[in-house]
């Protein structure tokens, strides 16, 4: 009883928002690394021959250049913050699951399928149950690669990776195939939605939509995993299998928990992209969302509060890179160079920045 | 009699095919078996191919040599080896997440550059690759002479590399140390061995293969580059090394596992199967995870593998 109300305590201490405790110091090396990664850009921009003040401006206007923009950066940073939320459970578990991408399109067929075959159920029912699908996709997608971590002790971080490649020709075939859409139109995508079930945009003229509470209300249910039973078994498990062991967890068990807890958020996402912006599935979809979801959970530290922030942050790198290479000719990859030196100056933060933080 | 003939050469086809694929993947294997048998896991080569696929490209475009193609995607790898080596010798960082951000880096940094250089043309930029090299009375001997003796350069100095590889992990003083290093780090260390050296040799020889290998799809058979234009090896070629058991000779049967898997693909889409194309293209990726569940659980990873070595740790 006394040991559950410890932990209980030092997860409320944990559940802080992170400007509470120790400010500056647990502020400044995620924010340094984020300038470091610019400055590095800009360098490769100015190798080039192209302006990087030019580029760096149109990116900002880009992301909260008008009140559009700025909305447009929140309807990005959505799918951001739940795919992240996603990847931070796996990896408090030491589950390096960078299947995000394979389990958000898992989600995104399964729900699209519901409502394009069980149209004759009540439409609220199948208001509720397409997400659950979406769910249920991206849990199945992502249990695989736990059962054979936990089984079969194959690595988790190829078998990932070879579900994402499946995942995306498995769409490629649907879109074109058992899927595609039936009104004599040749292009690979599936059917509309029926109307009942297309999400309704909050601003008129805006893409904001009711996805945006869904991430927030899945940030809440993290923080709340993270202080039950199950929250401080995938943490146990995580910090040392032997100890896990020791103490009678299941670790196997485990493993399957977090990649199926990990790959239905994903999945959800999924059913938000499909739903909420697009109407139908296309092959365009979560272009990117795995590697991103992988920068955002880091750079918020794997905490539910932190994601929020760093979320935020790269919808606007993002929204305002696409402006970036409309408006200013620079190609939107200069942000995936940014992700990457984002992770491994995040992870040598310590290192470099001669700062004590829990590692890894 | 005519069936007979276009079965066979679509055999011989489907074999050379097979050895060419396979190529790239063992360079890259072989590189990642010194790497992870010091102690060490890679999991950056698919971002470290994909920057010696584009530097491998715009060296040889602008030189018009192969070459010096070849030189600059190895340089390249190398440093990238060495940022992998910073990251998880010097910094002592988790290596799983490391790999996973120089992958999103070398994914990201080769498309920016292309596009930099290049811009957006409707017409790609092209080269042309290495040439086949018949080798003089071999390549004459049926079947075995057009399936083993008639590819490039490049084909045949990685095969060369199997032995000479096999050769330094095993018969050499280098080789003896990094598989201490890779064992037992403290022993090794007691031994006068200096770890961190032998570690940033081993990723850095790591990230050199790695680089060629990825420079080999543009320079070695396709001509041609595209972003994420390596689709995945990488890491099967990570794969590949956990199926061989950290051994060079097991790698070339790996690796034409799944040269053979990628031929069979393409054949039958030329073939005109009735299967989906996207089925075929599937089954790389399936084999890779069959292949490493088929091993994963009787191998033996190096003793030290992916803990950061700190004298007074045990």
């Amino acid at each position: 009883m006394s040991r559950s109300e410890q932990t209980e305590e030092s997860e409320v201490i944990s559940a802080i928002p992170i400007v509470w405790r120790g400010t500056w110091k647990r502020f400044y090396p995620p924010l340094l690394s984020i300038v470091l990664a610019l400055s590095i850009g800009a360098a490769l921009l100015i190798i080039s021959g192209r302006d990087p003040l030019k580029a760096y401006l149109g990116l900002f206007f880009g992301a909260f250049g008008t009140f559009d923009r700025f909305v447009e950066t929140l309807v990005k940073a959505t799918p951001l913050l739940i795919v992240a939320l996603s990847v931070s459970i796996s990896f408090r578990c030491q589950v390096w699951n960078i299947g995000a991408g394979g389990q958000f399109l898992l989600g995104a067929i399964a729900a699209t399928w519901c409502a394009l075959n069980l149209s004759w159920l009540p439409s609220w029912l199948l208001i509720l149950l397409c997400p659950l699908a979406g769910i249920a996709g991206g849990a199945l997608w992502g249990g695989i690669a736990g059962l054979l971590k936990g089984y079969l002790q194959a690595n988790e971080v190829i078998t990932t990776t070879m579900l994402n490649y499946i995942a995306i020709y498995l769409l490629a075939y649907l879109v074109r195939g058992p899927m595609m859409d039936p009104s004599g139109v040749i292009f690979p995508q599936s059917a509309l939605l029926p109307d009942a079930l297309q999400l309704t945009h909050l601003i008129p003229g805006t893409r904001l939509n009711i996805t945006l509470i869904i991430a927030l209300l899945c940030t809440v249910l993290v923080l709340l995993f993270w202080r039950s039973k199950y929250g401080l078994q995938t943490e146990i498990v995580g910090a040392s299998r032997r100890v896990a062991e020791h103490s009678g967890l299941n670790v196997n068990r485990t493993f399957l928990l977090v990649t199926m807890i990990s790959g239905g958020l994903a999945g959800l996402s999924g059913w938000g992209d499909v739903f909420a912006l697009h109407y139908r599935l296309i092959e365009e979809i979560a272009r990117g969302y795995g590697n991103l979801g992988i920068v955002v959970a880091l750079l918020g530290e794997l905490h539910p509060i932190g994601m929020i922030i760093s979320a935020f942050l790269f919808a606007a790198l993002v929204v305002g890179g696409n402006a970036m290479e409309r408006n200013a000719g620079v190609p939107f990859a200069l942000v995936d160079v940014i992700q990457g030196v984002v992770i491994l100056l995040v992870l040598a933060r310590s290192y470099l920045f001669q700062q004590r933080r829990r590692s890894l | 009699m005519n069936a007979g003939l276009v079965s066979m050469s679509l055999i011989v086809g489907l074999i050379a095919a097979s050895i060419r694929l396979a190529a790239p993947i063992l360079l890259t294997a072989i590189g990642e078996i010194f790497t992870e048998r010091s102690g060490i896991l890679n999991l950056g080569l698919e971002g470290i191919m994909l920057m010696g696929a584009l530097s491998g490209f715009l060296v040889a475009y602008l030189s018009n040599s192969l070459w010096l193609g070849i030189l600059a995607s190895m340089l390249t790898g190398m440093l990238f080896g060495l940022l992998m080596g910073f990251m998880s010798i010097t910094a002592r960082v988790n290596q799983v997440v490391a790999g996973i951000g120089i992958t999103i880096l070398g994914g990201g940094l080769s498309t920016l550059l292309f596009r930099l250089y290049f811009g957006l043309r409707t017409e790609p930029p092209t080269l042309s690759p290495f040439p086949a090299l018949r080798i003089p009375l071999l390549s004459e001997i049926p079947f075995l002479g057009p399936t083993l003796f008639n590819h490039n350069v490049m084909v045949y100095l990685s095969m060369a590399l199997v032995p000479v590889s096999w050769i330094i992990l095993y018969r050499t003083n280098f080789g003896l140390a990094v598989r201490a290093v890779g064992e037992k780090p403290k022993a090794a260390d007691t031994r006068g061995i200096s770890i961190a050296f032998i570690r940033y040799a081993s990723v850095i020889i790591g990230g050199a293969l790695a680089g060629i290998g990825g420079a080999f799809l543009p320079l070695g058979y396709l001509g041609i580059f595209w972003t994420h234009m390596t689709a995945g090896r990488g890491f099967i070629a990570v794969a590949v090394v956990i199926f061989s058991r950290w051994d060079p000779a097991r790698a070339l049967l790996g690796a034409l596992i799944f040269g053979g898997a990628m031929a069979l693909q393409l054949a039958l889409q030329t073939l005109n199967v009735p299967i989906p194309s996207e089925w075929l293209q599937m089954l790389p990726f399936v084999i890779t995870i069959l292949a490493l569940i088929s091993i994963s659980r009787r191998a033996e990873f190096p003793g030290a593998f992916t803990i950061p070595y700190k004298r007074g740790e045990f």
